[in-house]
């Protein structure tokens, strides 16, 4: 297809090297001809002796996953060509990349910062990065709202030109919901501009929960690092630090006792439930019907419990490890699944009964935000909100991991897109994951050995180079890891790059396509069932 | 845990024995108990929650914890009508004007409860590139509460602790005003 | 059945006895306004504590009860310390219009409350057009509305005014209505007029299926102008922080409070008085043994007790239901409400003529 390009295959995947001028056709071929519709992955890349990207991209239909790297060596002014226009994902994964890495992309819409301040001095995640913190203190000045746009536009012979755009025309009724705000479940904030009620057009901001993760896990060892995977999605603690614990036992080798692999897959489940009660408590809140919050946290308090009893800790567990998990879990602990369980399955026709059939619930629902399939794929959108628009997204069936492809439960999809489907979706997976936590229940009564933990585990976390990406199927949608390890063979390694590619990201970025042409109160429901956690969209 | 065995705070008999040293008129001071106690029973929190802890606190406001038993439920939205701010989660640097900014629109008697290990030193982002080591650093903090996540009867202490911290103060006849405000003057006037 | 006259006319020929009727009115008037704000604070703080407690029962909790027995003392702490709580004015706004907004809205609510009937001959303003002063006052509230959200010179607070103007200028029209109904089945405007032709009977028992649906309307529509979920939209705390009282804070936001909540019990008490016989007590025809046992309840108490059920009614309707949207709102209004309101006000009219009530 592409003769100059490098094909190669690693860690069971094709991997493509090409170069920058070559890029953007084969991009268009590939997302054509071969179908690969989907921008899984994007991940800027400082190698030292170049800069650059890593896609994964998947095709939608067979499941099959390939990467591309694209690199430049030009340090002082990196650009590489946007494929913006082909996925549409991009926009938001790219801006990221050059809030970072400082590439800029030929061609994007909009090449502001995402992350990090306006007047922010260097690219944090470059290897050179200045941390001086003279450079970069504490401003307590306002940030100057960011009319103004630019876009880097190449001309037929090559000559790449800056051309200024502007965000939001100065005669619009532009009002700002966030940093702060009821309702935007954290610290997001839209700009949006609005005509009587109906919202024209959303400008996401994000950053303000950017706590700089990725960069600190480059000076961390391997086991520090999993702290972090729970203060990304809290909401899909144990999910999060499940997926890179399983790609770094991939890169080590370690097969995980079945044992061990259980009770992650139940912990996964019961956050799932968790997470997805507190989303029908917020969205339920976030319209008015206050009561209904309480009724979902009212069940979680049992999820909570049997986290505590056997973690020791509520929220942020710490309870999967490389290898395994770090300690057994507390005997009681089936008793008290199938008691949680059947709690929530009987409440579930509950919230049913509060909420769901309510007239001026389903008026505020239906047909609200509606998000087509195609839109849903070309801007990755995973979990729940992609099944609601008829993607067939669940990792745990599309490339399963863990001990899923065991399990007998269903995939809800349901193909009307609308906030309604999105909410209905995630009150079916609930059911799902009870049917999956009572097979695991058995299973595990079944299990022999009482080994909690790999063996073989080495002391000292060593990966060999290479690049290893696992996903996983968070609460909110595909959760992936890129771990790069440049083998380096002192002790302490310390991964070379590691990239979390987080559900929530990709979802804020149909913020503006399903809220246009709304009203103001849609903006609200329509976020709340696009369900997202902000500090996994910072990072 | 009961109310005796919670009187472990040196710092507020510390700030007791200063004020009965000056003494006080009994009217004033009978005022000011009246005007303490209903200021420390009548805390409404502003709901200011960046990352995880808001769960927790969200749990603290749910049927088993209740904080509306201690009549702080009335959680204000508008920094105008809150009482105190419970920072909960992560500053970081852009977020930290807004955090200033929210704290000088509140109305006083204000006060700041620094939940979680993030806001009380940066917790694991200490070594971050944009994370405020503190939220000390920014505004005044009145009662400091480490974990990560606090857990909700934590965050019950958190708040018994303020309670007695308010108890203590002096509304009549001391300072009324923490800080100056600041003053704003828009670019174009 | 006491009559609270005998107090009052006896109260009036004793000041008369050693006093110029001048000072006789001023005194009286000084009088009634003492207990009608007494009253008021009273009962707004019965109906905030009224409020937390109820929501947190709807909602398996507690409520608030640590503070004094049973959290009794919960209000005073609130009250003193929003009494001291500081008031920040802004720059850059209208300040006399910002301060007046927040006294708008309570005298519209003491306006209304003032014409409830509270028992038998206690009443502070009674007049032959009682029902329509009742429409009439209510309304200003939306002016303090309004005047609050523009002059707050912020755009969120300007989205909650201008809602708020548009949902209680559309749902007074449905109130009126309903109102009207009922006055149409009573024969008379005055307030005391309405109660006493309940004394057979209440009128959602006698007014047959146009009094139910007047009922339905008005707790609808009453909800409604009161900006009470399902239609909290101009204070929507999820879309718009706090709405139009966003800038407001200390005793200015408290008399917004207050005045919500004093609204909440003129609409149940307006509902008890159109609806629910007043402070006439329960008679079925024919059973006077139970009838003689219900008069003995005095009269103050059986209005309060309607009063609060309506308002429970109220609560429960809050706590459970979402919130609904703009567009739904005024569709609700215009497309169904008021014609049917209109045409049960015809439908009414036709049963009082041919007699067809009871």
């Amino acid at each position: 297809m592409c003769p100059q390009a490098q094909f190669d295959t690693v860690d069971g995947l094709l991997q493509v090297t090409v170069d920058d001028a070559l890029w953007h056709a084969l991009a268009l071929q590939l997302k054509n001809d071969l179908h690969f519709d989907q921008l899984s992955c994007l991940a800027g890349v400082d190698w030292k002796d170049a800069i650059g990207v890593v896609y994964y991209l998947t095709n939608t239909e067979s499941q099959e996953m390939l990467h591309v790297k694209v690199a430049t060596t030009d340090r002082d002014k990196p650009m590489l060509h946007s494929v913006s226009d082909i996925w549409a994902v991009a926009n938001y994964q790219e801006r990221e990349a050059y809030d970072f890495f400082g590439i800029i992309f030929i061609g994007h819409p909009d090449m502001r910062r995402f992350f990090l301040r306006n007047d922010w001095v260097g690219h944090p995640l470059r290897k050179d990065y200045d941390t001086n913190p003279e450079l970069n203190p504490i401003r307590l000045d306002d940030e100057q709202n960011e009319d103004y746009t630019c876009s880097y536009i190449e001309d037929a012979d090559g000559k790449v030109k800056k051309v200024d755009g502007k965000v939001f025309e100065d005669d619009e009724y532009v009002i700002n919901v966030g940093p702060q705000h009821p309702s935007t479940h954290g610290v997001l904030r839209y700009r949006v501009s609005l005509d009587g009620e109906m919202v024209k057009k959303v400008d996401v901001v994000s950053g303000y929960i950017h706590r700089g993760i990725e960069k600190m896990c480059e000076s961390l060892t391997y086991p520090q690092t999993l702290l972090y995977t729970e203060r990304m999605d809290y909401m899909a603690a144990h999910i999060n630090r499940h997926c890179l614990c399983m790609c770094i036992e991939r890169a080590l080798g370690i097969e995980v006792p079945r044992r061990a692999e259980l009770i992650r897959l139940m912990m996964d489940e019961l956050m799932r439930l968790s997470s997805h009660l507190l989303s029908y408590g917020c969205l339920t809140m976030d319209q008015g019907a206050t009561t209904a919050f309480f009724y979902g946290f009212r069940e979680r308090e049992l999820i909570y419990d049997i986290f505590d009893r056997t973690c020791g800790a509520r929220m942020s567990m710490s309870y999967s490890t490389i290898g395994g998990v770090v300690a057994d879990v507390h005997p009681d602990f089936v008793k008290d699944v199938r008691h949680a369980c059947d709690v929530i399955e009987k409440n579930l026709k509950e919230y049913h009964q509060l909420f769901t059939g309510n007239v001026i619930a389903r008026n505020r629902m239906v047909g609200v935000g509606v998000l087509g399939k195609e839109d849903a794929i070309n801007y990755c959108i995973t979990g729940p909100s992609g099944r609601a628009s008829g993607v067939h997204c669940d990792v745990r069936k599309t490339h399963p991991y863990s001990l899923y492809n065991e399990f007998d439960f269903d995939e809800v999809i349901r193909t009307e897109g609308d906030s309604m489907a999105r909410y209905m979706v995630r009150m079916d997976e609930m059911v799902q994951s009870i049917k999956i936590l009572r097979q695991a229940c058995d299973k595990f009564e079944q299990c022999e050995g009482n080994e909690y933990i790999a063996e073989k585990v080495p002391k000292m976390i060593k990966l060999p180079a290479g690049h290893w990406y696992q996903q996983v199927e968070a609460s909110r949608g595909a959760f992936g890891v890129y771990l790069e390890s440049d083998g380096d063979p002192k002790p302490f390694q310390k991964p070379y790059r590691l990239h979390f590619q987080s559900p929530c990201f990709n979802l804020i970025g149909v913020v503006d396509l399903t809220c246009r042409d709304n009203m103001i109160a849609d903006l609200i429901t329509i976020t709340a069932s696009i369900d997202f956690v902000i500090p996994d969209i910072d990072r | 845990m009961r109310y005796e065995d919670f009187k472990d705070n040196e710092y507020i008999d510390s700030l007791v024995e200063q004020l009965n040293a000056s003494g006080v008129n009994v009217v004033v001071g009978k005022l000011d108990q009246l005007l303490n106690w209903s200021r420390s029973n009548s805390l409404w929190p502003f709901c200011f929650g960046t990352s995880c802890c808001a769960i927790e606190f969200m749990c603290l406001g749910a049927a088993r914890y209740d904080m509306a038993r201690f009549g702080a439920e009335v959680a204000r939205n508008s920094p105008r009508q809150a009482d105190y701010i419970m920072c909960q989660g992560t500053i970081t640097y852009r977020m930290a004007p807004v955090l200033k900014r929210l704290y000088e629109q509140m109305a006083e008697p204000k006060y700041v409860i620094a939940c979680g290990a993030c806001t009380v030193s940066g917790g694991p982002f200490k070594n971050s590139y944009c994370v405020v080591k503190g939220i000390d650093e920014i505004i005044p903090v009145d009662v400091y509460l480490p974990g990560c996540p606090p857990r909700p009867e934590a965050m019950f202490y958190a708040l018994m602790q303020l309670q007695r911290k308010i108890k203590v103060t002096r509304f009549l006849g001391g300072a009324n005003r923490k800080e100056k405000r600041m003053e704003y003057v828009p670019e174009d006037k | 059945m006491f009559d609270f006259r005998t107090v009052t006319s006896w109260l009036h020929e004793l000041l008369l006895s050693w006093m110029p009727a001048w000072l006789t009115t001023t005194v009286e008037c000084v009088l009634v306004a003492v207990f009608l704000l007494l009253a008021y604070s009273v009962l707004a703080m019965i109906y905030i504590m009224y409020e937390r407690w109820v929501c947190g029962w709807i909602q398996c909790r507690r409520g608030p009860i640590c503070v004094g027995p049973w959290g009794s003392l919960q209000i005073f702490a609130d009250v003193f310390k929003i009494l001291t709580k500081e008031i920040i004015t802004l720059w850059y706004t209208d300040k006399f219009l910002f301060f007046l907004a927040p006294f708008l809205v309570v005298m519209a609510s003491v306006l209304t409350f003032a014409c409830l009937p509270w028992g038998k001959g206690l009443q502070f303003i009674d007049f032959n057009i009682g029902a329509f002063f009742i429409i009439a006052v209510s309304s200003i509230g939306v002016l303090g509305i309004l005047l609050a959200g523009w002059s707050s010179n912020s755009k969120y607070t300007l989205i909650g005014a201008m809602r708020s103007g548009a949902q209680m200028i559309s749902y007074e029209l449905s109130v009126g209505i309903s109102v009207l109904t009922m006055v149409c089945l009573a024969g008379t405007m005055s307030i005391t007029g309405i109660v006493e032709a309940q004394q057979d009977g209440w009128f959602i028992f006698k007014g047959h299926l146009p009094a139910i649906i007047a009922f339905v309307i008005y707790i609808v529509a009453a909800n409604a102008e009161n900006n009470r979920g399902p239609f909290d939209l101009p204070e929507a705390e999820h879309e718009l922080t706090a709405g139009y009282h966003t800038e407001y804070s200390g005793i200015h936001y408290g008399l917004f409070y207050l005045a919500e909540y004093l609204n909440l019990f003129v609409v149940s008490g307006i509902a008890a008085l159109l609806f629910l016989g007043g402070w006439m007590p329960l008679h079925i025809p024919g059973w006077d043994g139970f009838n003689t046992v219900m008069d003995y309840i005095p009269s103050t108490l059986w209005f309060l007790g309607k009063a609060f059920f309506m308002t429970f009614i109220f609560m429960w309707i809050r706590w459970s239901f979402p919130r609904v949207r703009i567009d739904q709102m005024l569709a609700l209004e215009w497309r169904y409400l008021m014609p049917i309101g209109l045409v049960n006000l015809v439908v009414m009219a036709i049963v009082v003529t041919q007699s067809w009530h009871f």
